[in-house]
């Protein structure tokens, strides 16, 4: 008879820890950044769970552990063991603590049981201003003509725990400034303080080894692989990473003072993974997009392409004026009010079947759930134009549209989408559709040229900048870019996200949810909530895909469509 | 006048002699290669516990008793630093003998390696039998051309001979050495910059935890790192057993090892003495031939450039242990050290590589240390921020002190830097390499210092 082998006593999934006095139970392992697999919890990350702050510059939470900047020492105990290798205890019954003679960086060193960590003591408070004293002594100290002051890590922490007098008095190693690392990125050397996230970054996160250190000692230098510029589609994030104003986006840079900056938070809309974002705009404009965490999306990071995805906004050639049919083909400017109820007018008339709609899977999840009350209204022939492109392992997806699952839960986008284009093309070229609307696309690029829109009766497009299409519609009703408006967009993998208007619409374009409110109310006889939050909670009310969310629900990180809906 | 010490040559036992050359042949008529032949050969024995210990485990048993400590620079002991390699890992198991030598003052590795190559190589073989190791390193100084052709040499020779390669002497143990040519920098030597190098990264020592060498070392896995000289040692250990070994030395610092003795002597030169049975004065005076003519002696540095300064006339208070087992104090004046690690220790510095530089009343402590920080200032990597910033920030004010452009505050500065790098706030031991050197002549010279710094009257 065999016994079966002693197996081993499982390891509690917590360890008890007591920073800065307080106890607290963490994990005893956490996953890696980059490979996720558990390792043992480090005294930063107890601490971060702690609520506890432990200044840093090398580390990140998402990057593999460095230790290089030596800014989050600590000082720490461990219960003290007798000679019989049991825990001792002092005179009252605690246990009894025995204090290390060196502190240690948080950033790296592992938790065990029964751990004292001490953030705010004498001496962790003199190593912290011992660090900055030696960061600080070939630092340039240009903050008033530097980019990063407002947002940057070296100002922040020499206020809070550095000492007010340098007392570096030798003359400063200089290094490369203005170095071109690529077409995107620019280096000030001197402002480098060697904590290799940016080298991390793009090393062991994007998977291109472009970035590192040459010469050593004070005059080590951050450089780019000889005669290859850093030029991978995520080197931005390399900016929001450096800790001080070394890194520059090129578009970006001097262009305006971050404290002057308004934050809205959005989602990218130039792809499927739904990157949760920050727009950063002053006085009506954007200066730049920025990365909002989101674990469950984009963890902290943007593609270079999203992120500067935002200047046609801006366009002096913005569409801004609602067109209505004038005499003899001609076109005319008309308000709001007078083209929605002569479209309503022409729509009605139109008989059932002869209509198709294409719309855009760009638009807001609301947008197109009211354009799919029209279009039922209309009994339309309706699709998307899909938009594909190559996809990465990082974030960048191949579909190209951010809410292509959102057209498609909603019934506007064909599957594939796209796939219902050449019979609309067709119809039209029969005779059998005469009324076309388009939203957000340019459809003489895809299959319905120009000769198919001269045979319509009617042609209604909707945009924001003017195309083909456009050009030949009889009605024109300027619209909203996603960072003038409020709505949701489905991710391609089923994350349902909120966005919010960061800067107003040129001239009479309206978001494109206000007026196809008024339409749809016309041809179908409800009444639909004027704002996106109502909308949304209707569509899901009426669309099993998104039975149970609400707009309140969704929160700043959105929700993941239910798996299996009703 | 006490009698004049002599050397006691184990491992430099042959290689001055005339007519030994660093063949194989020469190595062999002089019994290279026998213990090596009679490890392989080790049948599993028993112990008085009643336990079977496998030839490996009796090689490791035997440099577990010796006690021998590393002569690279910290002193650890070999048999313990080799316990914590786990033989039963799935990983391969590497030895990395460390031959990066150069620490200033330090010229002794090259000295085996020149003369006497085969009797490292039957120290690696030795060592990485002992520790299932199929693939191990030679990382040589990359200043070492010659070094590294010879020992190149020296494998091909011994590949040729069957003690490297498949199926070892017929006894079907496999081991490969290669020899990897440094990267040209002083960090390559510490053991985990040094990893980094062979890996092909730049040598930037790897924080700890959690990449302790035996652990994760080369490639992640488990790694032993030896220097040239503890490696030779180990075939001696090997030779004589662990417990004859430690009867050479003191206790707790077992052995020979060679010193090396460089500055203001008359006869600079390296020595291979009996641990502890010789004091720093008759290193210097019966082994390097004293002083020059005239001078007198100023300050030592006792092991390596990183090892904190001994001023002449300084006392230190040195424990003994008497024969009935009772600690006794004695004061011991420098040149009375006996030199072993721990006397070095109550003397406030230690015996490092085993260099030891001398100073005589001719030569500027200010000079000195800022020839010394120079040099670190030179040779940190730059990886972290005390070190790197430090290093330099030390040099430039001794260069500004010697320019005769000191002020008062520096002597305070330069302590309070010295002070704000070393202590677990660098991610390496070069930290404390270049801050005990300013810390230690600052406090013992500090009134040549103030005088440099002086205001002008
Ligand atoms: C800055 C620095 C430089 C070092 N240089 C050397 C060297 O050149 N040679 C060497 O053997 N050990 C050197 N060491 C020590 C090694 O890190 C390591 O401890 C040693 O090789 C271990 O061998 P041992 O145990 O046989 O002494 C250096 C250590 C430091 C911190
Ligand atoms: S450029 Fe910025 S992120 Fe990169 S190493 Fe320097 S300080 Fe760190
Ligand atoms: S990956 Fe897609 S969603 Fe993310 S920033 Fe790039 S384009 Fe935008
Ligand atoms: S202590 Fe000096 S040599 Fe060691 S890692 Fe830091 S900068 Fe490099
Ligand atoms: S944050 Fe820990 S060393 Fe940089």
């Amino acid at each position: 008879m065999s016994t079966p082998p002693p197996s081993e006593p499982a390891l509690p999934a917590t360890v008890a820890v007591t920073i800065d006095g307080r106890r607290i139970d963490v994990p005893r392992t956490m996953p890696h950044p980059v490979t996720g697999a558990p390792a043992p919890t480090t005294m930063m990350q107890a601490c971060e769970l702690a609520g506890v702050r432990v200044p840093h510059y090398c580390y990140h939470p998402k990057l593999p552990v460095a230790g290089n900047c030596r800014m989050c020492l600590v000082e720490y105990g461990t219960p003290a063991l007798g000679p019989d290798r049991k825990p001792l205890s002092n005179p009252d019954g605690t246990p009894k603590i025995r204090k290390a003679p060196n502190p240690v960086i948080a950033c790296a060193t592992p938790i065990s049981p029964g751990i004292e960590i001490y953030t705010q003591t004498p001496g962790v408070k003199a190593a912290r201003e011992a660090v900055l004293e030696f960061l600080l002594a070939n630092h340039p100290l240009d903050c008033p003509i530097c980019d990063q002051a407002g947002e940057c890590q070296l100002q922040q922490y020499a206020l809070e725990y550095g000492h007010a007098q340098s007392r570096f008095d030798e003359a400063k190693v200089h290094k490369p400034k203005q170095v071109d690392l690529g077409p995107r990125i620019m280096l000030d050397d001197e402002r480098c303080i060697l904590c290799s996230r940016c080298i991390r970054f793009t090393r062991d996160i994007v998977g291109d080894d472009a970035l590192g250190f040459v010469r050593r000692g004070s005059h080590t230098a951050l450089t780019h692989y000889p005669g290859r510029p850093f030029d991978n589609n995520y080197t931005l994030n390399t900016v929001d990473l450096c800790p001080v104003g070394a890194l520059t986006s090129k578009d970006f840079r001097f262009r305006m003072r971050v404290w002057f900056l308004g934050e809205t938070p959005s989602i990218c809309p130039s792809c499927g993974t739904g990157c949760n974002m920050v727009i950063g705009a002053r006085e009506n404009v954007i200066y730049r997009l920025t990365p909002r965490s989101n674990d469950a999306v984009n963890q902290c990071w943007m593609c270079d392409a999203g992120r500067l995805n935002y200047s046609w906004i801006g366009r002096a050639d913005r569409l801004a004026e609602v067109q209505v049919p004038g005499p003899a083909g001609s076109a005319r400017k008309s308000g709001w009010k007078a083209a929605l109820e002569a479209l309503a007018a022409r729509l009605g008339a139109a008989p059932r079947g002869s209509v198709a709609l294409i719309a855009s899977a760009r638009l807001a999840n609301e947008e197109l759930f009211l354009l799919a009350r029209i279009a039922r209204a209309l009994e339309a022939l309706t699709d998307s134009i899909p938009r594909a492109g190559e996809g990465d392992r990082l974030l960048v997806h191949p579909d190209r549209n951010p809410n292509t699952r959102g057209a498609q839960l909603l019934g506007i986008a064909a599957d594939p989408p796209g796939a219902r284009l050449p019979a609309i093309a067709g119809a039209i070229r029969e005779g059998r559709i005469l009324t076309l609307l388009v939203f957000g696309e340019d459809v003489t690029r895809h299959g319905i040229g120009l000769d198919e829109l001269d045979r319509l009766d009617l042609l209604v497009a909707s945009d924001v900048l003017p195309n083909a299409t456009t050009g030949r519609a009889h009605f024109l009703l300027p619209g909203a870019a996603f960072a003038e408006k409020s709505g949701t967009f489905t991710s391609a993998r089923g994350r349902v996200q909120r966005f919010a208007p960061a800067v107003q619409p040129p001239g009479s374009a309206r978001a494109e949810r206000e007026f196809l409110r008024e339409l749809a109310s016309a041809l179908t006889g409800e009444a639909f909530p004027d704002h996106a939050s109502g909308l949304f909670d209707q569509m899901a009310r009426e669309f099993a895909a998104f039975r149970g969310l609400t707009w309140a629900g969704l929160g700043a990180q959105g929700v993941a469509l239910p798996a299996n809906p009703p | 006048m006490p009698n004049m010490i002599q050397e006691r040559r184990i491992i430099l036992e042959h290689l001055d002699r005339a007519g030994y050359t660093p063949d194989l042949g020469c190595y062999r008529r002089h019994g290279g290669y026998a213990t090596f032949e009679r490890c392989l050969a080790l049948e599993p024995a028993a112990t008085p516990e009643g336990q079977t210990l496998s030839g490996p485990e009796q090689i490791r048993l035997e440099v577990r008793r010796s006690g021998l400590r590393g002569r690279g620079g910290a002193g650890f002991p070999c048999g313990v630093k080799w316990s914590f390699v786990n033989l039963d890992s799935d990983r391969p198991i590497y030895l990395i003998c460390n031959a990066d030598e150069s620490e200033p003052g330090t010229f002794k590795d090259r000295q085996i390696i020149h003369k006497d190559p085969h009797q490292l190589i039957e120290g690696i073989l030795i060592a990485a039998y002992a520790n299932r190791v199929h693939q191990a390193f030679i990382y040589i100084r990359g200043e070492f051309i010659e070094g590294a052709r010879i020992l190149d040499r020296a494998l091909d020779e011994a590949r040729g001979a069957g003690l490297l390669g498949r199926d070892i002497l017929g006894r079907g143990y496999d081991l490969e050495i290669c020899v990897h040519r440094g990267a040209g920098a002083y960090i390559c030597g510490e053991e985990t910059g040094l990893i980094e190098s062979l890996e092909g990264r730049r040598p930037y020592p790897r924080i700890k935890p959690p990449y302790y060498p035996a652990v994760l070392g080369l490639y992640q896995c488990p790694t032993i790192v030896n220097n040239v000289e503890t490696l030779c040692a180990v075939k001696h250990v090997a030779a004589m057993g662990g417990n004859e070994y430690a009867k050479l030395g003191v206790p707790g610092d077992p052995g020979t090892r060679i010193v090396c003795v460089s500055g203001q002597v008359r006869r600079p030169g390296y020595f291979e003495i009996e641990i502890g049975k010789a004091t720093l004065g008759q290193l210097i005076h019966d082994l390097a031939g004293g002083l020059h003519p005239g001078r007198s002696l100023k300050a030592v540095i006792p092991g390596g450039s990183s090892a904190k300064v001994l001023r002449a006339g300084e006392k230190y208070k040195l424990k003994f242990a008497r024969p009935d087992g009772k600690e006794i104090e004695r004061e011991a004046a420098l040149l009375d050290l006996p030199y072993d690690s721990a006397s070095l220790a109550a003397a406030g510095s230690m015996c490092g590589s085993g260099a030891i530089v001398v100073l005589d009343d001719s030569a500027s402590a200010v000079e000195a240390l800022a020839n010394i920080a120079e040099f670190y200032a030179h040779e940190s990597c730059g990886q972290c921020t005390p070190c790197r910033e430090g290093s330099l920030w030390m040099h430039k004010i001794l260069q500004r002190i010697l320019r005769r452009q000191g002020r008062p505050a520096d002597v305070d500065n330069l302590e309070r830097i010295a002070h704000n790098i070393p202590g677990g706030r660098t991610v390496c031991a070069f930290g404390e390499a270049c801050s005990w050197p300013v810390q230690s002549f600052v406090a013992k010279f500090g009134d040549e210092f103030r005088q440099m710094t002086a205001p002008p009257p």
